[in-house]
Order: structure tokens, then sequence, then C-alpha cells
């Protein structure tokens, strides 16, 4: 027979070696699912069995050791063309590294064919012992044979959800068993068993291959079918731009600054100090003034602190942190413990804290504002009323832009507007 | 003049639609923070986006989705990029267009997800085996998150090559009120695919030293892409004359269209002092340079943009000044040897702070 997919006449394995005989089988198997050369992609992993890709004539793919399972994965989905067939040809080994690639294939159905080259050993390398490796078989690195069981690829990939997953015993004819599992739609495997004959052999003198397959307990069988569907890009619902939920905000109200001001929040953890820093970011802006915000909290978002730096400028804003802030607002224990390092360096500005926390040493500089923000607001919503209470004290820009911004965004219709309108200002 | 349209937003968003309006249309990701504004943005506004189950998987897709003559994004932090290195010199070897956002974090390892640093140009200026260099480009305040990455889109596709976009923390996290009439247009990329009747041959050096590109299962030619040391045909050698020379050609691909991957921003003001930064800092370096001038103080600026490869203008300006600030945000000068190796030079000296944004006031101190 003329060769299409493979010039399986060059050998290119030591002699004797299952993996040309898995060539061989493919390369049938292939003739009678009758693709065109060009509707056939090889992706060849590391290993002996990956050399195939030179003496392939369908597209390959050949990229690192392990790695061919999520390579044709992301080959097939890009793909995304049923008459077109992706087969990976990997070894033990390879499965062994990227055994999480193969598991996620079949978990997804990937439309696509892993032919697994198990001899039970890593054979480029000089015949170690692979997490394939079954129990008491010896290898280069376990010359007293492997002490503990291998894991069962198949078993693995037909519980994860392929398609068709078989394992049979690589000798003779087994192109038909291949063809079968090409002809799927979705993911599809052979675990093929066969030795290495230059060291599974030579390790293991007198031992046949099928010796270890009992002994291990795996069943050669095609495992039970799934009737899935296979792997399918789906047409996402997707904005035509990211924004279009970013509209310009326009200028409504006016503003009195004529240099930076730095403010620093600091509260707790799910206490509102971002949101309510967000807000009053938008309404400066709609104060026409340039904002930035930088958000500080542990890395788990809700517990500790959590701070928030606003710089507010009428020119452009260039470095966004803050070294010493012009105002400080302070709402929670946690928030003080966070500020104390930055509040030791404000000598003059203003401090807004919460009434119920112990007093705090401050540079006779600092002008200090004691008021019961999470008393009168609750805890949640204490930080919007320091907001609050500072526009209306500083007059940087109008608190009805924030209290309208509040109003419109999403915690509007919960929020308790008549604890900022009533909110008495402290006095000069 | 344009109007003002002022937005607020993060600059996230503006580096995610920079990237798709180029014609990026597929995101895989793998959640990391500070990269995950990136993530979000993508699920909004990309064709396809894969949530992959780790980041080795996420390049290896990538490479799939690029070689199938997709455009792949992906953004990700120091602990992740590490998983990604060797894939990523895949990648490079293939000839892959792709870009990858790196959003650097306070390591080393896990350090501190939720805090800023530069940590990571030294492991970028070395990450291709052989010390091949692979474009990285870097975001220094928000008018570059807009023009910065559908430009990387663009030299991924041109080149054919994975580019790294490089940011930190802040630049990504922070939100800013940002003039939306200023953002010029962007031209999509245009891909253009082998269409000779002649045999094709993957890797054979076409204009620019760049092969062209065809992507895998084409009906009319032979695809063969590969990231073992290969002749122009794709296939396997061990040490052809032939083989070689398609891995020295990586690097002069590189190195030799340098010119088109030139960015900078130099604000010069005669005197003999210059202050060097990228990054979050350039925006610390901007204010201290207005800061000092209106002291009296002429002082210039240089902000790098193109990382890698080290472009030759860097070397020209810099050779110019009798004293060399250098401003980023870790503990060892990563820049400055980058620059000078580590004998350095006479007359440079660095601004370098660990787990805490480099104020303008910390960069005038040092210039005076
Ligand atoms: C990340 C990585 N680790 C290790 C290697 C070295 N390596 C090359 S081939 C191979 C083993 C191949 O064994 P297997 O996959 O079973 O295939 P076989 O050679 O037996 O056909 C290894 C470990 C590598 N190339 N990459
Ligand atoms: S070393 Fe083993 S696996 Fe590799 S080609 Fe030779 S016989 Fe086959």
């Amino acid at each position: 027979m003329e060769h299409k997919y493979i010039s399986t006449d060059v050998s290119i394995f030591c002699k004797g070696c299952g993996h040309q005989l898995i060539a061989n089988n493919t390369e049938k198997a292939l003739q009678k699912l009758g693709l065109k050369p060009k509707d056939v992609i090889f992706v060849t992993d590391i290993g002996c069995h990956g050399i195939l890709d030179k003496i392939s004539e369908v597209h390959t793919f050949h990229g690192l050791h392990g790695r061919s399972g999520a390579l044709a994965a992301g080959a097939a989905m890009g793909i995304n063309n049923p008459k077109k067939k992706v087969i990976v040809f990997i070894g033990d080994g390879g499965a062994t590294i990227g055994l999480q690639h193969l598991v996620d294939a079949a978990v997804r159905n990937v439309n696509m064919t892993v032919i697994i080259h198990n001899n039970f050993l890593y054979g480029m390398t000089g015949g170690q012992t692979s997490g394939l490796t079954p129990h008491g078989f010896k290898t280069e690195t376990n010359p007293d044979g492997k002490q503990y069981q291998n894991y069962d690829l198949s078993s693995m990939l037909s519980n994860a959800g392929g398609s068709h997953v078989r394992r049979l015993v690589g000798m003779g004819d087994f192109s038909e068993e291949l063809y079968q599992a090409f002809k799927v739609q979705g993911f599809s495997s052979v675990e093929v068993m066969e030795l290495c004959p230059s060291y599974g052999v030579k390790f293991n003198t007198g031992k046949k291959v099928t010796d270890f397959i009992e002994s291990a307990g795996m069943e050669v069988k095609l495992f039970p079918e799934k009737i899935r569907s296979p792997y399918t890009q789906n047409e996402r619902n997707i904005a035509s731009s990211l924004f279009n939920d970013c509209k310009a905000i326009p200028v409504k109200y006016k503003n009195s600054l004529k240099k930076p001001l730095k403010i620093v929040l600091s509260g707790s953890a799910g206490e509102g100090a971002q949101l309510a820093a967000e807000l009053f970011a938008e309404a400066a802006v709609a104060s026409g003034l340039n904002i930035t915000k930088k958000g500080s909290y542990p890395v788990t978002v809700g517990v500790g602190f959590s701070t928030a730096e606003l710089i507010l400028s009428p020119k452009d804003i260039q470095y966004t942190g803050i070294v010493t802030p012009d105002i400080f607002i302070i709402t929670s224990n946690d928030g003080l413990n966070h500020a104390k390092a930055k509040l030791s360096k404000m000598k003059k500005g203003i401090l807004f804290i919460d009434s119920s926390l112990n007093p705090v040493a401050v540079d006779p500089g600092v002008e200090v504002i004691q008021y019961k923000f999470r008393e009168l607001a609750t805890p949640r919503s204490a930080i919007f009323l320091a907001l609050d209470v500072l526009l209306k004290y500083v007059r940087v820009f109008p608190a009805e832009a924030f209290e309208n911004v509040i109003q419109n965004s999403k915690i509007g219709a919960k929020f308790n507007m008549e604890v900022l309108k009533k909110a008495e200002v402290p006095k000069k | 003049m344009k109007k003002r349209q002022s937005i607020l937003t993060d600059n996230s968003r503006l580096v995610m639609e920079s990237l798709a309006q180029a014609g990026c249309n597929v995101f895989i990701g793998y959640p990391i923070t500070p990269a995950n504004y990136l993530y979000k943005y993508a699920t909004q506004r990309y064709d396809i986006v894969q949530d992959a189950p780790d980041e080795i998987t996420t390049l290896q897709w990538m490479a799939g989705y690029a070689a199938a003559g997709h455009l792949p994004v992906t953004a990700t932090s120091f602990p992740g990029f590490a998983l990604m290195l060797e894939s990523l010199n895949m990648a490079y070897m293939m000839e892959l267009p792709m870009v990858a956002i790196l959003v650097q974090r306070l390591g080393p390892s896990t350090g501190t997800a939720t805090a800023g640093a530069q940590g990571d140009l030294a492991l970028l200026n070395g990450m291709i085996s052989g010390g091949f260099p692979l474009p990285v480009l870097c975001l220094s305040n928000a008018k570059d998150c807009w023009d910065i990455p559908a430009k990387a889109a663009q030299i991924a596709v041109e080149l054919r090559t994975p580019v790294v976009i490089l940011t930190s923390k802040e630049m990504m996290m922070s939100l800013n009120s940002f003039d939306f009439s200023s953002l010029k247009k962007i031209t999509p990329v245009k891909r253009k695919f082998y269409s000779s009747e002649d045999t094709y041959l993957p890797y054979k050096p076409g204009k620019n030293l760049v092969p062209e590109f065809l992507p895998l299962g084409d009906d009319k030619h032979r695809v063969r892409i590969t990231s073992s040391t290969h002749d122009t045909k794709g296939i396997l050698q061990h040490s052809t004359p032939e083989a070689l020379g398609n891995t020295v050609r990586l690097h002069d691909k590189i190195v030799k269209n340098a010119s088109k991957l030139s960015l900078y921003e130099l604000d010069e003001d005669g005197g003999d002092t210059l202050i060097v930064s990228y990054d979050v800092t350039a925006e610390a370096s901007r204010e201290a340079v207005g800061m000092l001038r209106s002291k009296g103080k002429k002082v210039s600026l240089l902000v790098c943009k193109t990382m890698i490869p080290v472009i030759k203008e860097y070397n020209k300006i810099i050779s110019k000044y009798k004293n060399v600030v250098i401003a980023e945000e870790n503990l060892t000068g990563q820049l400055r040897t980058l620059l000078f190796g580590t004998a350095g030079r006479e007359g440079v000296k660095g601004v370098n702070a660990l787990g805490k944004m480099i104020s303008p006031n910390d960069i005038v101190r040092e210039v005076k």
C-alpha cells in the first residue's frame, strides 16, 4: 500500500520497538478513514514516539514534553472544525507529567484522539520509572522493581468523561481499534501497552507485557462509551466595547480646588471603603476634577483593614501614591491600626475620626474632628457619612454631587440618604 | 481641541479594549491578583474565553489557538508567569504570535499579592534559554495603556512572536479619571497568510527575517510547527548548519527589527542630569522632574517603554549625561543592571524601594 500519512518504510525507532507498530497501524487506520492528509494534524510529544513528526506527511505540531495534550486541545478548539482530525502521540512519561491536560481534554470532550505509547518507562532518557510503570516492573532507577502501583490512565480518562477510551496490547494489527477511535467526534484515547526492547526487555528478562498488565489488574478493553457532544465553541454574548458601561461623566457641579487634595480613608473590610471612595471619585469628576483612587486591603478581602487613597486635582495627576495626606478619615479600629504609620507623617491637615475610637496622638498642627459616624450612620455607611461631612466642612465640591451619585448607584435604593442630608457640620 | 470627556476607570479596561480593537480575539485565563481585572474584562469582550486549569495549560492552549490562526492573550503575575516560562520558550521557537500581560506584584514567590513591585525585569531579560530577546513593552501611564497594547499585538503578528506587556499592580488596579476624547483610533492588525502555490516552508525567512504564516490544518499546504531545533521545513534536526541558522535567525529577527519596537519618552532640558524610569515609577519621575524644574534645576527624563530588547537609543541618550538616576521599585536596580551591568558606571545611581511606591520626593532627594 502506498503511504499517505506516515512514511512507515523509514525506520526511526530501535529495532522491535512497539512505537513502530503503532505508526504502521495508524497509517492503516487513517487509510481506512480516508481523510485527506491536509485534514489530519499530528501533535507529537517529546519522547521516542515524538520523532514520528519527522516522517509524517500530514500537518505536524511538535511541542514540549508532556504538553501535547494541552497543545492539541488548544489547536482543536482553535480550529473548531469537525472535519479536521487532531491526533496526539504521547508516551507514559508525557502522560505522567501532563496528566492534567489529558484529563481536562476528556472532561471537555475535546475533539481529538490521544494515542498513549505505554511502554512503562521513559525511553528517550534511558529507561526511568514513570507514573504508569506497574508495581514490580524494573527500570534504570528502580532495579529492584517499582515499589507501588501505577495509576490506571485509561480508567481515569474514562471516568473523566472521554467519549471513547480503550486499552489494548500493542501486538499485530490493531488498526481497526485505532480507526474506531479516530471516527469519534469528541475525546477518544487508545492506550497501547508495549515493552521497550532497549530498556524494558533488558531490565525485565523473560517477562511479557501481558504479565504486568495482569498483575496490575489493568483491564484491556473498550471502556463504556459515553454519548456526549464534543466540545464546540459557542458564540458568546459580548460587548461591542468595554466603554459601553463606562460612559463619560458630564460636569454638572463646580469645584473650588486650586491644588491637589490627598485624602486617605481607613476602615474595616466589608464596610464599604472602596465603594464609597469610587462613588466619591465619580462625584469629583462630575465636579470637573481629575481623580485617582487606589485601594489597599489584605489578601482576604472580607477581614481586617480596608483603605482607599484618593487624589483630587484640578490638573492631571501623575504619581498616584500618598506620602502625607491632607485629610485622613478613620472609621474603625482596623482602620486606625493600619493608619498609624501614615498618620504620624501628617504635620497639618484634618483628621476625621470616629468618636468610638481611642484617642490617637497626632501632630499639634493636625486638626482633629471626632464624629459619631458609626453611631449615626451604622458601621456600613460610616465612611459615606464621613466623606459627606468632609465635603460640607471643607467645601471642595458640593456634597450634593456625592449624594446624587450615591442615590443613582447600585446601593442607592437601600441607602439611608437622610443621615447624610441631616448631618451636622462641625464648627470651625 | 476636542471637548474633554472624562471617564472613570482602571487601566485594565484600556489595555483589554486596546488589544481587542487591535484584533486579539481569544483570552485564556487563570486567576491571579493583580491581573484579575484584565481577566474580567476579557470575559465581557472577547470572542473566545477559556478558563484554563493552570498557567502551563494557559500557554499551551494559547499556542494551539495561535497555530490555528487566532491572536490570543493572557494576563498573569509572577507565580503564573513562572509556570508559563517553558511554554513561552516553545511559542518563541515555534514563532507563534500572542500577547502575555505580566502584572508585577511583590515577591519573591507568592510574596504579597496585593502589593505592587517592579521585580521581574531581570527574569524577562533572561527568560529565553540562550539569552534570546523576547519583546517586552512596558506601560508607564494611562495613555500607554491604550497605545502600547495595540502596538504589542501588531508586533506579535508582524514579527511572529510572543510579546510580553509589562506592568504592575497600581497601574492595572487603580482607578483614574481619563479623557476619553484623547484616545487615538486603533487600526486592527492585518493578518496576512501565505498565499503562493509553491510548497510552503514554514520557517523560510521572509521579509524582515520573519517567515510567512499559515494556520495549522490548512487545506492546501502542509504546515509544520515545532519547538525542537529545526530546518526551514520545520523538521527536527540535531544541529545542522541550516537548523542552527534558523535558531540564530530567531535572535536576529527581534534585534534587527528593534526599530519597529522602539518606544520611549524623552523630555530633555539641557543640564547634565537624567532621570530614567519605567512602569509605575515613571509617573513619580515625571512629577519629580516638574518639582525640580520649578526650583530652577535643569533635569531631563527618559521613560523606557521598550524594555527588551534594550534599544540602542538608550545608551546613546544616557551617555550624554554625567549624572543618571534610575528609579525603579525593586531592591537591586534591575534596569540599572540591564543597562550598565554589575560594574555600573560612574555617576549612575539608583532610587529603589521594596513594598512601597517610590515617591517624587524620593527621586528629588537623590537628584539634588
Ligand atoms: C520538562 C521536561 N522534563 C524532562 C524532559 C526530559 N525528557 C525527554 S523525553 C522524556 C521521557 C520520555 O518518555 P515517554 O514519554 O514515556 O516516551 P518514550 O521515550 O518512552 O517514547 C523526558 C523525561 C523534558 N524534555 N522536558
Ligand atoms: S529506547 Fe525504547 S522506546 Fe525508545 S525507540 Fe528504543 S525501544 Fe523504542
